[in-house]
């Protein structure tokens, strides 16, 4: 939340995925040009419905996989790679099941810190599964005898516990029932609060991307899908699930989500209404303010003329 | 609870017992010396020549051989502890060869499907073919019969461990390597403290079958190469008519057999994880 820089963290420009076509036609497009910045601090959450390219952009990101074309450049640098100043938080958990959960995140804090003693690796990472509630033995437990949410804190530990700049969450709770995820994400959200950390997050749940960011992507239908929104969540921090729903903006940015999830993502990849977003960042929008629609539709570049006239209706509608 | 546990070693003690009581009792009883003629005897009790032993027989040989296992009496008697020493030497000798090369080489081409292509053509060709095939080969080249055996366990026992470390390291979970991947690990290090520990229960199931591969092949190439070692042994009885020895042998070529799969079943199981 706080910038103390005014250079964003990460740069993304014209990001573009297409798979060749078998048969050598034309190749398939999953998503082009995707425009965004993600700023220091800031914990912004992607939706879009499946196929739309969110992993693709994820896994581009953390350096496992790599785009058609476009650039994505963290403080500068182009990435072309994984490293360790992007930390990542699998769907899968991705524990290695032979550790121990404290040797899981041991082996993290081993390789980002290799001078570290055995004792400071160890406490650090004791720490930080601490911090998810973890302890007490737990962390003796190989991730089989752990539960699913207990192995998603485990996960989660390990990335905060290497301290990376970035830190990228590919839909974390996907496999938790609602309960558990209810209580790691009160838990992810106290420990990113304590920290500086910047945070680029998957999701599918409208609830947990309003509670969690500050900042909600919306990405339009695949194939052709591209960045189509960037949703400022206007609710003050700190947020807890309980009151939430009661704060005034909470509503008209769900609404908002909610219809564009069902009908405009759609919509807006339908060859007729698909614009050229090439060099164009994504529509600013503060569903959670009230007034007019055009005083909160902040466009930096280019001027907000070059927006096609289906895109004046995006607020959402009051509950 | 208790009686379910015990039910099974049970029955199968009483299996034992029933099928030994059988076998016993099939066996005609042996004319006592005093009871044959002159020309019988010179004739070795010619017409109950060839039965089989009967358990007794065979629970009295034991119990002399196991009493004095490590005696050494010239070429032709040898205790069966020194002979079963021999075979373990050979075993070990060459399975322990084979997995210095098989280990690397499985890993080199389980990481690499370039490696995986060239290499395959050849694993599929020397593969199939029966250890004992290259004993006239590996005499003929090494020209010592003790080296030649060992390259007989060499040969036999590679096959599995390289086919099952290849299998096993190229199907680590590509998440696993992610992970070692986004911290940045080196090679070597993504080789060691990822894959091998993913890949050890597969790599291990293959060095498995290869031990007692090895242990299947060492009775034949030991008749064949002779000396010593307990399928020479086993041959050197049946020469000699003793089929009291041969059956004893056997057992035992069974009961080695079983603990170094015993043994081996503990290893593999230390490094079993659960996902």
């Amino acid at each position: 939340m706080t910038m103390t820089d005014n250079t964003p963290l990460l740069e993304i420009q014209n990001l573009t995925r297409r798979y060749p076509s078998p048969d050598g036609g034309e190749p398939l497009t999953v998503f082009e040009n995707a425009n965004f910045d993600i700023n220091r601090g800031e914990f912004v959450c992607i939706i879009g419905h499946s196929g739309c390219g969110k992993s693709t952009i994820l896994n581009v990101l953390a350096g496992l996989d790599t785009a058609t074309s476009g650039v994505v450049s963290m403080e500068g640098r182009e990435i072309g790679g994984p490293g360790l100043e992007r930390g990542v938080v699998f769907q899968n958990y991705s524990l290695l099941p032979w550790m121990s959960a404290l040797k899981n995140v041991m082996f993290g804090v081993k390789a980002r810190y290799p001078d570290w003693t055995r004792k400071q690796v160890r406490d650090h990472s004791y720490k930080h599964l601490e911090m998810v509630g973890l302890g007490q033995g737990s962390e003796k437990r190989k991730p089989s005898q752990l539960s699913g949410g207990m192995r998603q804190r485990v996960s989660i530990a390990r990335a905060f516990a290497i301290q990376p700049k970035l830190l990228l969450l590919d839909e974390p709770f996907g496999a938790l029932d609602a309960l558990t995820r209810g209580t790691i994400q009160d838990e992810l959200i106290r420990v990113w609060s304590g920290s500086d950390q910047t945070v680029f997050m998957i999701t599918h749940d409208v609830d947990e991307a309003i509670l969690l960011a500050d900042r909600i992507l919306l990405m339009s239908n695949g194939p052709f899908a591209t960045v189509a929104e960037s949703v400022v969540i206007d609710i003050p921090r700190p947020r807890r699930r309980a009151d939430i729903i009661h704060d005034s903006a909470y509503y008209p940015i769900r609404n908002h989500l909610v219809d564009f999830l069902t009908t405009r993502s759609r919509e807006l990849s339908q060859a007729e209404n698909r614009k050229n977003t090439r060099n164009q960042k994504p529509l600013t929008v503060h569903p959670g303010l009230t007034g007019s629609d055009e005083a909160h539709t902040t466009q930096p570049e280019p001027p907000a003329d070059n927006n096609p006239p289906s895109l004046t209706m995006l607020t959402g509608t009051q509950p | 609870m208790i009686a379910s546990r015990y039910k099974a070693p049970l029955l199968s003690v009483l299996l034992l017992l029933s099928l030994l009581g059988i076998w016993e009792a099939l066996t005609p009883a042996v004319k006592s010396a005093e009871d044959m003629t002159e020309y019988e005897l010179l004739m070795g009790g010619a017409s109950e020549e060839a039965r089989v032993p009967p358990p007794s027989a065979i629970i009295v040989k034991a119990f002399e051989e196991l009493s004095n296992p490590v005696y050494d009496n010239g070429p032709n008697d040898k205790g069966i502890g020194i002979q079963i020493a021999y075979s373990l030497y050979r075993v070990l000798t060459g399975y322990l060869l084979a997995a210095l090369l098989a280990l690397p080489i499985g890993f080199l081409i389980g990481m690499s499907p370039l490696a995986y292509k060239t290499l395959d053509p050849f694993i599929q060709v020397l593969r199939p073919i029966s250890p004992l095939a290259w004993m006239p080969l590996a005499l003929f080249i090494i020209q010592d019969s003790e080296a030649s055996a060992i390259f007989v366990i060499f040969i036999c026992s590679i096959w599995p461990m390289l086919i099952n470390t290849a299998f096993g390291v190229a199907n680590v979970r590509k998440d696993w390597i992610n992970v070692a991947r986004t911290h940045e690990l080196g090679n070597l290090r993504t080789a060691l403290s990822v894959i091998l520990p993913a890949a050890a229960p597969t790599i291990l199931t293959g060095m498995r079958i290869s031990i007692g591969i090895a242990w299947l092949v060492i009775v034949a190439a030991e008749m064949l190469v002779g000396g010593t070692g307990i399928g020479y042994y086993v041959w050197n009885e049946w020469n000699n008519l003793d089929l009291t020895s041969v059956i004893f042998s056997i057992l035992v070529i069974g009961v080695v057999g079983m603990l170094l799969d015993a043994l081996f079943a503990r290893v593999q199981s230390a490094v079993q994880y659960q996902e």
